[in-house]
């Protein structure tokens, strides 16, 4: 590029470089005047001729500059691409999240960004491959949602990965990574130890949750390893970890854990024990709520009669058993309910004349021990995973909620409603849905898989309909209108648009209320027919 | 009207030409008034010195381009508000803020001498002071190819610019037109479609700005990106073409086989083949199209059509050849 340029402005030849040029413009041409070959002081109009003359000479002359590296190229990503329409959707879902619509109310129309999670599970259980240029927006999604971020990274996939490490704003998904594609393969056992032996406490967890996955008995020897070494709040992650594949073959492990010098370890390796019927902590807390809970014959009827322990002894100590109470308990009922908890519910048939859960639940218990008794054998029930005991506990759904045999408490009984299969757990809901109305089933209903079955669907939707008759506002519901238009069967848009029209309103109701039911149940239908087609969407083979 | 009643109505034509031309003659009298006094104050400016602009509360710019707006000259008008900008543009902006005055002062100077000009020239000279004028090229007719389109705000107006590519001419082309806010300025055409149809160039700026004529069918979707060339071509079409519009600051370019890398601050586009690399410019390293580019590349070279300039590269659209044989080159993905 010429330093200088020769421009004869008025005839005058004016001899000079840019930074001259610069300088005596920035100073003014009538302190820092340029000179001209004939000595004249170069004027403004000059001065600014000739830098146009620099400028357009040098835009004209630029070159190309010599590149820097490149970027290491993203592994490839063998998986399917979209289907041509399912992208389209997904860009039409992602750019409503970041311009959602104006206003505080929804309207009729669809919530798009409460179904990107659903998308994506979809199209994860479909095994397609991301689209690269939806890869940003998928990113921002997650960065801001942290609800998003598994389906999102698993989705993205390794090129989202490696986009994800050349923006500082998408970091997370680094630190996420371990759980995604950059996991050495499990079936490589050198790569395996070298992660466990140098990784990261979070690159470890979830190194160790992988294989515990493939094969149990090498994520408990790889624990094993170095479990003398490891400090006490990450050995209490990793015995965790071993909650799933659960096994007779870990008691060992666990048993020795029994001593470990961490009073959480210790606890959660007693946890684990008693969820395994058959192992020695399980024989021995049996045999001491054996001592403490017993059948008691006398008068004819057989009811329960109820001795708490009068101490905890440091053999209960070492089987996890918590000796000081929470303030306001007393600590005789508190290690009664620690012990029923960690018995073998088997145990209680054996010791009841072959009585079934069923049974056990209607008798009566002595001394007012019924509640602490019954609340010990739902914690059982949900730590060992038990659905004949579950089922005995929960007692009818139309029971009156404080009435029921086990608890009343909500989030024991979505506890216990989970070791139930899916379509008992649905009719329940949906037995429990008709009796109580809506009020208490959101964490119910939270429990229940998706989408809904054909009884449950039905239970919530005759109770909205009948909620919107007694002529309260749909807000009261809005929680469980929000999980419908996600959860309810896309099947069941046909029969729900009859409740789309304006009703005359009941007396006594809310006014305008209507309307708002109305406006309610046609979102609902239009977000069901969106999932319908979302799904037929990914069903689609083949992109365009 | 200033027609007198019971004047003929066949001469009525030619006395409305009559009162167009007085009418733009007064008008290129007041635009000349303008540009005599941009000078002037260009002038001033430079004799007190353009460290003056950076101080806080100067006022010159908005004021002058108060006066261009009254003399009828929108083009000196904008360049002016441009330039008020530049001192907040970090370090250097003394010497941009230099280049952007002599090229203004280059552009009255221009007006005032149009009569001296060759006609495309002065035709460029006329549109870039904020004349408007009709295009009246020869009709082309040919496939073109949409590779990009976009609206950019622009006061209360909005303008789309839509770039066209002709398979059969080998002529890039930019259609430019203007909606309210909140409303589609003309009708979309889809990028990647290839629409059969008559484009009209309009006189000045090295013809780049066409008018869609009569179109021939519905557009046609198609994954094949235009004909690229390399980053060096890319430069000297833009400098050929400041030959015929000094004033440009980019011209529309291919790039065939690039691939984004993070350079310093910033990106570039690195050919594949020879190395060589062009800057990101930097109004497209704040856009989210960014991204979109490096992931659509992954690492590995990719079409990218932009507008190449002093600046930098401006992508505005990419294709990717397909992730494996059996797989189609992706379509056009818009970058803007």
């Amino acid at each position: 590029m010429p330093t200088t340029v020769d421009a004869t402005t008025n005839g005058v030849p004016v001899n000079a470089s840019w930074e001259d040029l610069v300088t005596s413009a920035l100073l003014g041409t009538d302190r820092r005047p340029l000179r001209a070959e004939d000595g004249a002081p170069v004027g403004p109009g000059e001065l600014l001729d000739t830098a146009a003359l620099h400028t357009v000479r040098r835009r004209a002359a630029l070159r190309p500059a010599t590149g820097a590296a490149l970027p290491e190229p993203a592994p490839a990503d063998p998986r399917p691409p979209l289907p041509a329409a399912a992208r389209r959707r997904l860009a039409q879902l992602l750019a409503d999240r970041s311009a959602p619509p104006s206003g505080g109310r929804r309207g009729a129309a669809p919530d798009l960004t409460e179904l990107i999670p659903q998308w994506l599970a979809s199209a994860g259980a479909h095994g397609y491959r991301a689209p690269a240029e939806l890869l940003p927006a998928l990113l921002d999604a997650a960065r801001a949602r942290t609800d998003l971020r598994p389906h999102v990274l698993a989705f993205a996939g390794p090129r989202g990965l490696w986009l994800a490490g050349l923006n500082p704003e998408w970091r997370f998904a680094l630190r996420a990574s371990s759980r995604g594609a950059q996991r050495p393969g499990i079936e490589d056992p050198e790569a395996v130890h070298g992660l466990w032996e140098e990784g990261l406490f979070a690159e470890r967890v979830a190194l160790l949750g992988a294989v515990r996955e493939q094969d149990p008995g090498a994520a408990r020897a790889l624990l094993a390893g170095t479990w003398a070494t490891e400090r006490a709040e990450d050995r209490l992650m990793f015995l965790d970890s071993l909650r799933s594949g659960l096994s007779g073959a870990d008691e060992a492990f666990l048993e020795e854990a029994l001593a470990d010098r961490s009073r959480n370890v210790r606890a959660t390796a007693a946890e684990l024990l008693s969820a395994l019927p058959g192992s020695a902590l399980a024989r021995r807390m049996a045999a001491r709520a054996t001592t403490c809970v017993n059948p008691d014959r006398t008068g004819g009827a057989v009811s329960v009669a109820v001795e708490a322990p009068h101490e905890c002894d440091a053999a209960m100590q070492r089987d996890g058993v918590v000796p000081v109470p929470p303030s306001g308990r007393g600590e005789r009922s508190w290690w009664l309910g620690q012990l029923v908890e960690a018995a073998p519910l088997g145990v209680w048939r054996e010791r009841f004349d072959d009585r079934t859960a069923q049974e056990l639940v209607m008798l009566p218990v002595a001394d007012g021990w019924a509640g602490e008794l019954h609340a010990a054998w739902c914690r059982a029930a949900v730590r060992q995973r038990d659905p004949d005991w579950a089922r005995a506990l929960l007692g009818a759904p139309s029971t009156p909620l404080a009435n029921g045999p086990g608890t009343a408490s909500l989030a024991e009984r979505s506890k216990l409603l989970a070791t139930l299969p899916s379509s008992e757990r649905a009719l329940w809901v949906a037995g429990f849905i008709a009796a109580h109305g809506l009020s208490e089933a959101f964490q119910l209903l939270g429990v229940c898989s998706v989408p809904w079955e054909g009884p449950l669907g039905r239970a919530v939707v005759d109770a909205l309909d009948i909620a919107r008759d007694a002529g309260s506002y749909p807000w009261s519901f809005s929680g469980v209108m929000g999980l419908a238009e996600r959860c309810l069967n896309p099947a069941e848009a046909d029969r729900l648009a009859v409740l789309t029209t304006t009703p005359d309103e009941p007396e006594g109701a809310s006014p305008g209320a209507g309307g708002y039911w109305s406006e309610a149940f046609q979102r609902l239908v239009s977000t069901l027919r969106l999932r319908a087609a979302m799904d037929a969407e990914l069903a689609q083979d083949g992109a365009e | 009207m200033e027609r007198a009643p019971g004047t003929a109505p066949d001469t009525a034509s030619s006395d409305a030409d009559r009162a167009a031309a007085r009418r733009a003659g007064r008008r290129a009298g007041r635009i000349t008034g303008g540009a005599q006094e941009l000078d002037q104050r260009l002038a001033d400016l430079l004799r007190g010195g353009l460290a003056a602009a950076d101080r806080p509360g100067y006022g010159l710019w908005e004021e002058t381009a108060a006066r261009m707006v009254d003399a009828q000259a929108p083009g000196l008008a904008g360049r002016v508000r441009e330039l008020g900008a530049i001192p907040d543009s970090g370090p250097g902006w003394p010497g941009r803020l230099l280049e952007e005055c002599a090229l203004l002062r280059l552009l009255d100077s221009a007006w005032l001498g149009r009569d001296r000009l060759p006609g495309p020239l002065a035709a460029t000279v006329r549109t870039r002071v904020g004349l408007t004028s009709s295009a009246e090229g020869a009709a082309v007719r040919d496939r073109w190819l949409v590779l990009a389109q976009y609206d950019i705000p622009d006061g209360r107006i909005v303008t789309r610019r839509t770039w066209l590519y002709g398979r059969s001419s080998g002529r890039v082309s930019l259609l430019l037109s203007y909606g309210a806010p909140g409303r589609a300025p003309a009708r979309a055409l889809p990028v990647g479609t290839v629409v059969d149809a008559e484009v009209t160039s309009y006189p000045g700026g090295g013809g780049l700005r066409g008018e869609l004529g009569p179109q021939f069918g519905e557009p046609l979707a198609t994954t094949a990106p235009p004909p690229g060339g390399t980053t060096a071509d890319a430069l000297a079409a833009y400098g050929r073409a400041l030959r015929d519009d000094p004033w440009l600051d980019a011209w529309p370019a291919t790039l065939r086989e690039v691939v984004p890398a993070p350079s310093g601050d910033g990106w570039q586009l690195v050919g594949a083949a020879d190395g060589s690399a062009l800057p990101v410019a930097p109004s497209a390293l704040s856009r989210p199209g960014l991204w979109k580019l490096v992931a659509l590349s992954g690492g590995g070279p990719l079409t990218v059509f932009g507008e190449c300039g002093h600046r930098g590269f401006d992508p505005l659209a990419a294709w990717c050849a397909g992730t494996s044989e059996d797989e189609a080159p992706s379509a056009a993905v818009a970058l803007t």
